[in-house]
């Protein structure tokens, strides 16, 4: 597709641009389809139709995202985006999984409420719709950042992607992990470049998805909060903003597509063989399910950039960029959360579910669609490292990098293989226990329950005490005017006729009196 | 690194699980540890804030800030942890 913008269409009074292209859109555009046809082969034999097609309506979405010309379009899409994906949570079957996907639609709902009120904003104090960087100066950019951000899972409201991608099905998780955030990626590249603030979002969601990986021991949502946390990566580069940055951020995007999928894929070939997602209840798979393991090595090697891994050409860029800005705190903070990704992901993952204890499971290794979508991924994980170039070719911006010196491979040697050293060294430390950990969607699950409940038990309360009282003033007031006007009331009493003849001639009296003067 | 070395261990069945191989695990790792580190000793590493340059300085800071990570999120744990049942009950 050519550069520019290719078909047009009228929307109410705005003529709005429904394909525009550029080497940016094209890369997203095109791991959207190679996710969308993968993740269909891994899924068409087991999932049902209905979440084929959801899925692939997803993908649609996500693909229109890429090539929306204008703010309009992007809108529609998006929230085609929120709704299939929903429909894709929901095909996980169980009870957990309705009830994760009515909180996951309710997230995304007031996320794309709020876009759309900043979009609206821009359009009526701009006049313009097209999609171009928003500077953060008045409510508007700020409502739009807002509502991209949401759905790139940035703090506080990050908790619905380890909410609701676990609840999904085996497939469905493949599917969910590729598209919502990087869009969300694509979309703070195209409108907020070099945003400051995003540099410091990044890092705080790169820590989070680290430190709550590290205490979770079901294994999906264990590759849900590196999702988080390799989002963080993209969003921090985005925030640095130079050309380097960006490139790395949307190779970055690119290489954890595919490698995050695969991994998903080896997690839910788990779940599909063994119907457990526990690391507490697995262990040992390797000798069962050999290709499997191979796959979730390689995707874990590929996600902790690893040498010779997609991972290791994109990731680097990252950090690289930083330094080129003398930015050492975000570069010392990127080259932790680096050996921290090998820890939580790149080690964790594989040893607690393929290694570890022998759990006495001997799965076989998956259907063929199942194993072939795993071994494309592989491959692609390792010839995108080995010839990085195919990579960079089609990176919105020329590349002036080069991953493989020997100074950078040995670095990222010691500090991979030293916070592996880490992770066994302190096992102990990291014994698998049947918990989860709260985050901030305990506010909305427990907080403000609680809080209505007790309101609801305040009312209530309240009901039951004005009752009283106003029946005992009630009854007060009754007896009050029983003792006048019930039936031994002194005014209901009946009196002789004397004294009322008495009385009427006073009242004539009194008439005449004043007749008369 | 140790899951690696088992996958291709994997022939022979539980070798990976015999405790007298967990030594050998150990010293393998430990020599590919001590490799890389005694590699700078042949490659300039050029840092570009000059303290990343020093010797074993990836290896060290690799290795601290994950204890550091594992450590925060332990003490993390305690304040964090619920049954994993804790949000079975909604409604």
């Amino acid at each position: 597709m050519d550069d520019g913008i290719q078909l047009t269409a009228q929307f109410l009074q705005y003529e709005i641009q429904l394909v525009e292209s550029s080497p940016l859109r094209r890369l997203f555009a095109t791991i959207f389809a190679i996710m969308a046809f993968v993740g269909g082969l891994f899924a068409f034999r087991q999932a049902k139709w209905w979440e084929l097609a959801a899925a692939q309506a997803y993908a649609a979405g996500a693909i229109g995202v890429s090539f929306a010309g204008d703010l309009i379009t992007m809108f529609l899409f998006w929230e085609l985006m929120a709704i299939f994906s929903t429909v894709v949570v929901w095909c996980g079957g169980t009870e957990g999984a309705r009830k994760a996907g009515i909180r996951y639609a309710i997230m995304h709902l007031v996320g794309g409420v709020l876009l759309k009120i900043g979009i609206e904003g821009v359009m009526v104090h701009t006049g313009s719709i097209e999609i171009q960087p928003i500077p953060l100066t008045n409510i508007d950019g700020w409502l739009i950042l807002i509502g991209v951000l949401i759905n790139a899972a940035a703090p506080p409201l990050s908790a619905w992607l380890a909410d609701a991608y676990p609840e999904s099905s085996p497939s469905g998780s493949v599917f969910l992990s590729a598209f919502t955030t990087k869009t969300a990626v694509l979309a703070l590249i195209l409108l907020f470049p070099g945003q400051q603030i995003l540099i410091w979002i990044g890092l705080y969601m790169i820590f989070y998805g680290i430190i709550y990986a590290l205490l979770e021991n079901d294994m999906r949502r264990i590759l849900a909060y590196s999702i988080v946390n390799q989002v963080g990566f993209m969003v921090c580069g985005i925030g640095i903003g130079t050309e380097m940055a960006i490139n790395g951020a949307s190779a970055h995007a690119f290489a954890h597509i595919i490698y995050k999928a695969l991994l998903l894929m080896s997690a839910g070939s788990v779940l599909y063989m063994t119907g457990r997602r526990k690391c507490s209840e697995l262990g040992g798979l390797y000798h069962s399910m050999p290709l499997t393991a191979l796959c979730g090595i390689i995707g874990a090697l590929a996600i902790s950039a690893f040498p010779f891994t997609s991972g290791f050409i994109s990731k680097s860029m990252i950090s690289q960029s930083a330094a080129d800005q003398h930015l050492m705190m975000v570069w010392l903070l990127l080259l932790a959360a680096s050996a921290g990704v090998f820890l939580h992901a790149g080690i964790k993952f594989p040893w607690f579910v393929f290694f570890q204890k022998d759990s006495g499971l001997r799965p076989k290794d998956p259907p063929w669609n199942m194993r072939a979508a795993m071994v494309l991924l592989a491959a692609a994980c390792i010839l995108l490292g080995v010839f990085p170039e195919w990579l960079y070719r089609l990176l919105p911006y020329p590349v002036d990098y080069v991953p493989y010196t020997a100074s950078h491979l040995v670095t990222q040697l010691q500090l991979l293989l030293f916070s592996g050293l880490a992770f066994f060294a302190l096992l102990p430390l990291m014994r698998r226990t049947l918990t989860i950990s709260l985050d901030f969607d305990w506010v909305y699950r427990r907080l403000i329950l609680s809080l209505m409940n007790r309101l609801i038990r305040l009312f209530s309360c309240l009901n039951t005490a004005l009752r009283n009282a106003s029946s005992r003033v009630f009854s007060i007031i009754w007896t009050y005017i029983g003792r006048h006007h019930g039936p031994e009331g002194m005014l209901a009493r009946t009196w002789p006729t004397g004294s009322v003849v008495t009385w009427v001639v006073v009242l004539l009296t009194v008439f005449l009196l004043f007749s008369i003067y | 690194m140790n899951n690696r070395d088992s996958a291709q261990n994997s022939a022979k069945k539980s070798w990976l699980y015999r405790p007298e191989n967990h030594k050998k695990l150990w010293w393998g790792f430990g020599l590919i540890l001590a490799a890389t580190v005694v590699v700078q000793l042949f490659v300039s590493v050029h840092g570009h804030f000059g303290f990343d340059g020093w010797f074993g300085f990836s290896a060290a800071f690799g290795f601290l800030s994950c204890a550091l990570m594992v450590v925060f999120a332990k003490l993390l744990g305690y304040l964090l942890k619920r049954p994993d049942n804790y949000y079975d009950d909604d409604v």
